[in-house]
């Protein structure tokens, strides 16, 4: 043993590499590996008669993808979903995430932890069915608001077109809420690390400076979360653009990537075309970061 | 004339812990003020109550004649310079400079052209566009002090300011941040845990000691007439001498202070001018540092005093274990109310 450790220790380089290697492998050849091929499948495009995937390089399929105009809805309306998701996690998040890192107790603070935590423990399809029994027209939510007397509200909120519909569990607005409720601790859990790296002398001098509770958050806070939310923002964006159980189990029958690229492997077979629905939400986040990139949510990194 | 800062009967207490005692001082318009004290004293608890970002649980606090108690650190006339600098990573220098009159709405040129005159004054025009990250300690000391001074306040707090800077930077910024005080006319109010600091650069000292004031003088009366032996070893390093070494030497048991430096260093048995006191012991050290030396000499009668000399050799025996004479007028004394 001594001897090894004797021998590993005067080559870094070495020890590095043997270390490395295997995850790296994992990575390179199991992971990436997978997913090039993968894309290299939407470069093929099926034959339409004997519905055999052709193996010649072609955009045919993604000629498929945005020449249909329901191809082109189904992205917009993923797209809009995620978008509005991800704002509202953010929303919601920030208080909470605010006051773990910065006003909790060390015991208060392992409460919350387990408490955002606590929801991932359980199967995520036990959680989707339970939502949509809570969002049923006799479920515990109209009962709920019922009890509150904000039923004329809901009716309101439920008769507004696209997001509405006959009840929460069937309506897109049922589907938003399962979606923040799915990804929130995403969002937590990111941003209350990037608010506990802002020192709390920033925020005194701000005050000492003349800066009133808003003008601190918009000037120094905001600006240093921006990474933490940022990263909270892509898992919220993609799980939501790539996500195919919550559409299909709550929420209005339109259809989203997810479910496509679930139909055309699956019921349909055409691979190469669920290939280049899967490419949609990669180049939406790839679009997306650099797009936060730009706008300088990661200088303060 | 109206104290710029005055703290009336003001006490902090985080449980039963009491920060800050049933303090109050007056501070006069223009003055360098220090708050001096060992960690743990409550001279930084002293500032935050004066910058805003806690509040006393008994006594007012006033800033130029006004009840500031129960007003928010951004509504208060006064800024802070801060011990870690507490620079916005995310802007530049000067966009950290122009911060106060941004939040106060002031047009973008004209704090443009407010944060290139003051960041003139600390000579740090040609860092403009730098980021906080690309700039060495000192200049990010410069910085604060800039932003700060760009609000114009009546009064400028400095949280240990120096404390991480190198010795050689430290004495330079001493000189400096004394040159800006006279220059602008802004009362500075300024922690420190070095006595030397406080000493060379204030106008008046309060030395603080476990939530209490212990003494409020200029540096050359706490230096030469400290009135508690906590005052007379952390400021002046001292030797306080107490109990039966004091009855011995003086004739009475009351405790008294005398420097190291009023100290002369003897032969066993050598004659001492008329009035002189004097005591013996057994040399335990002798440290030499150059211009002086310092002599650790534990006496008959148990307690060790410290005698610093500037000659080069003396002519008492210099070996550790001889036997040697310290005596010292009785002018040079100081009694001490309590230990």
């Amino acid at each position: 043993m001594r001897a090894i450790a004797k021998f590993l220790y005067g080559r870094r380089g070495f020890y590095l590499a043997l270390l490395l290697l295997p995850p790296l492998l994992w990575l390179g050849t199991v992971y990436l590996g997978s997913l090039l091929a993968l894309l290299m499948q939407s470069f093929y495009a099926i034959d339409e008669f004997t519905a055999r995937i052709v193996p010649k390089l072609t955009l045919a399929t993604y000629r498929q993808l945005v020449s249909h105009p329901a191809n082109v809805d189904i992205i917009l309306r993923t797209l809009g979903m995620a978008a509005a998701v991800t704002v509202m996690a953010a929303v919601v998040a920030f208080p909470i995430a605010n006051y773990m890192a910065r006003h909790a107790s060390p015991r208060m603070k392992a409460v919350f932890y387990v408490g955002v935590m606590l929801p991932m423990w359980t199967s995520y399809l036990v959680k989707v069915y339970a939502w949509r029994l809570v969002l049923a027209k006799q479920g515990i939510l109209f009962w709920f608001v019922d009890q509150l007397g904000l039923t004329p509200a809901l009716d309101a909120a439920l008769t507004t077109p696209v997001i509405g519909g006959p009840s929460l569990a069937s309506s897109y607005l049922g589907m938003f809420i399962v979606f923040v409720y799915m990804w929130l601790p995403f969002m937590i859990l990111p941003l209350t690390a990037a608010l506990e790296r802002v020192p709390q002398s920033l925020l005194q001098a701000s005050a000492d400076l003349g800066a009133r509770p808003g003008q601190t958050f918009r000037n120094v806070v905001l600006p240093l979360a921006l990474p933490g939310l940022a990263a909270g923002s892509v898992f919220t964006f993609s799980l939501t653009l790539g996500d195919y159980i919550i559409p299909s189990v709550v929420g209005a029958p339109g259809y989203f990537i997810g479910m496509m690229v679930y139909q055309q492997q699956g019921t349909v077979g055409n691979l190469p075309l669920a290939a280049a629905f899967s490419v949609v939400p990669i180049i939406l986040i790839a679009i997306y970061l650099s797009l936060a990139k730009r706008l300088g949510a990661f200088d303060a990194l | 004339m109206t104290p710029a800062i005055e703290l009336a009967g003001v006490s902090r207490l985080f449980g039963a812990v009491r920060a800050l005692d049933e303090v109050s001082l007056a501070v006069a318009p223009g003055e360098f003020f220090a708050l001096l004290g060992p960690s743990g004293s409550g001279k930084t608890t002293c500032l935050r109550l004066i910058a805003g970002f806690d509040r006393p649980t008994h006594g007012n606090v006033m800033l130029d004649g006004e009840n500031v108690t129960n007003i928010p650190p951004f509504d208060r006339s006064v800024n802070t310079v801060f011990q870690d600098y507490a620079l916005f990573p995310h802007m530049s220098v000067a966009e950290n400079v122009a911060y106060g009159p941004k939040v106060r709405g002031v047009s973008e040129t004209e704090r443009q052209r407010l944060a290139l005159e003051v960041l003139e004054l600390v000579r740090l025009a040609a860092l403009a566009d730098r980021s906080p990250a690309q700039l060495s300690g000192g200049q990010k000391q410069r910085v604060a002090l800039a932003r700060s001074l760009i609000n114009k306040p009546k009064v400028l707090l400095l949280d240990e300011p120096l404390g991480a800077l190198d010795l050689r930077l430290r004495e330079e910024m001493q000189i400096e941040l004394k040159a800006i005080q006279q220059q602008v006319g802004i009362t500075f109010v300024y922690v420190t845990h070095d006595q030397g600091e406080a000493l060379s650069m204030a106008d008046r000292v309060a030395v603080f000691r476990e939530g209490r004031m212990e003494q409020l003088d200029s540096p050359r009366a706490l230096y030469e007439r400290p009135r508690t032996a906590f005052v007379a070893r952390f400021v002046g390093s001292a030797n306080v001498v107490e109990g039966e070494l004091a009855r011995s030497i003086t004739g009475a048991p009351r405790a008294f202070a005398i420097r190291a430096e009023a100290i002369e260093v003897l032969a066993t048995g050598a004659p001492v001018p008329d009035g002189a006191l004097c005591c013996e012991g057994v040399l335990e050290d002798l440290h030499y540092h150059g211009a002086t030396s310092r002599w650790h000499v534990r006496t008959d009668a148990g307690p060790a005093i410290a005698a610093v000399r500037s000659e080069g050799l003396p002519t008492a025996a210099t070996a550790r274990g001889s036997r040697v004479r310290l005596a010292w007028s009785r002018e040079s004394i100081v009694l001490l109310t309590d230990t």
